[in-house]
């Protein structure tokens, strides 16, 4: 029995619909016409590799790795976990990337114009290649919530966002990450276009006081699970596919 | 009750958001000296074999307006039509091409552009060969879940008349939309690929 068939079905319940109104800019940009289906071939079941020596010692140290004069402000957290698939396997050597907003809740992009202010030594990005294990961890601060022009009054919770590649291009995702405990959680239109509060769960990270740094850093702890793939007992593979 | 089955479910997809770039093409937006180069700007070296061509277009929205804010991602075969990647198993693909780009849309006109090779054909699952094609992936504000499509080539008519995926449109009619037009720019052959979000022309998306 080996562990090559094709991916799970992506379950498009568990995921945001396309269109979802209370998040308005999806309106005009969401697709109308069904998706076609396309069982796996190999252009989906492949995916680049990325090697460690890409990425630098403080590219999963978000406190140090924009640093010009001092280390970036705010609340010192350490956020780790594991990249796993649906079959519950690490998965290694995948590719992790997260960027957030800095403590008060502004982005370091040109197009940002949020009042808060820019912290000069925050830039708001970092990677990490998995090891052996499907393991990540990178030190960042704490973001703060922000807000955006949807509603007349929305706000973002704090979020941290990731972009994950796992071996194969099908796996490919991106989403975001929120902290335990946070109430905005739950009036934020872009955490609600998830329809299942399950599903919504699975993206709060949790506080984990046993891997807290002593007079350092609190500690997250953040899974994040891309597409399984089938066993392929019993199943006819023509040769080369 | 009966026996639990050990699956987790996938992590739910989030939007990339407006500011997708700080993580993905940080000096893109001025965010320099965190780390040298963005991945996936540059595809092809002098070593690199195969046709040099360019991939490029733009993204509009229901409303005819165009994407600036979007990000592209491109997977392909090489120019021998193998994956570089651990699964592929027919043969070793060229070392000087890993097959995958990543660019931001232009933050003015809107264009993402690749220079790449044009790859060769890939068997579909039954070893019939699929036409040309290189897998596109969009991502930006406003799309929840990333939008996986194929580029195919205008001057590949009789390899896309019989490619076993595009076959499996029912609807005629939406094919054109994947099909990069062929032209040229300073001697090099410049296929476009526009995509439409949605509208009459919205492009063909799948859920693979």
């Amino acid at each position: 029995m080996s562990d090559n068939g094709q991916y799970f079905q992506r379950d498009r319940t568990w995921h945001p619909p396309a269109f979802t109104p209370s998040y308005k800019t999806s309106v005009l940009r969401s697709p109308q016409q069904p998706l076609i289906s396309l069982e796996n071939t190999l252009s989906e079941s492949t995916g680049p590799v990325f090697g460690h020596s890409k990425i630098g010692p403080l590219d999963n140290d978000l406190i140090r790795n924009y640093a010009k004069t001092g280390e970036a402000i705010g609340q010192r957290i350490v956020v780790y976990g594991r990249v796993l698939d649906e079959n519950a396997r690490p998965v290694p050597g995948a590719l992790v990337e997260f960027w957030q907003a800095n403590a008060g809740g502004r982005y370091r992009h040109k197009k940002e114009t949020y009042l808060a202010a820019i912290d000069p030594n925050f830039g708001g990005c970092g990677r990490m290649i998995t090891d052996e294990e499907g393991r990540y961890w990178f030190r960042t601060i704490k973001p703060g919530a922000y807000p955006w022009p949807n509603g007349v009054n929305d706000w973002r919770p704090a979020h941290i966002h990731f972009s994950v590649f796992g071996h194969a291009f099908a796996q490919r995702l991106i989403t975001q990450m929120y902290f335990e405990g946070d109430p905005m959680i739950w009036q934020d239109p872009i955490a609600m276009t998830v329809p299942d509060r399950a599903a919504v769960e699975q993206l709060i990270a949790a506080l984990d006081r046993q891997n807290t740094l002593p007079m350092d850093s609190l500690a997250y702890k953040f899974d994040i699970v891309l597409r399984g793939r089938r066993s392929t007992m019993f199943e006819n593979r023509m040769e080369g596919n | 009750m009966v026996q639990k089955l050990d699956f987790l479910k996938e992590s739910p997809s989030q939007t990339a958001g407006p500011y997708v770039h700080i993580g993905t093409n940080p000096n893109w937006v001025e965010i320099t000296g965190v780390w040298n180069e963005d991945l996936g700007l540059v595809l092809v070296g002098p070593e690199t074999k195969g046709e040099r061509i360019i991939v490029k277009g733009r993204i509009f929205d229901g409303a005819g307006d165009v994407l600036r804010d979007a990000l592209v991602e491109i997977w392909q075969a090489d120019a021998e039509g193998l994956y570089n990647s651990p699964e592929e198993t027919r043969g070793k693909a060229d070392p000087n091409f890993v097959g995958w780009g990543r660019q931001p849309c232009d933050g003015t006109t809107g264009e993402y552009r690749f220079e790449t090779v044009k790859p060769g054909r890939v068997p579909f699952r039954d070893g019939r060969m699929m036409a040309p094609h290189i897998t596109v992936w969009i991502v930006a504000r406003g799309i929840n879940i990333g939008l996986h499509t194929r580029l195919y080539f205008s001057d590949e008519e009789a390899a896309n008349a019989e490619c076993p995926v595009l076959a499996q449109i029912a609807r005629r009619n939406r094919i054109p939309t994947l099909i990069a037009t062929r032209g040229e720019e300073n001697g090099m052959p410049a296929y476009t690929f526009d995509i439409h979000l949605q509208g009459e022309k919205e492009t063909v998306f799948f859920d693979i």
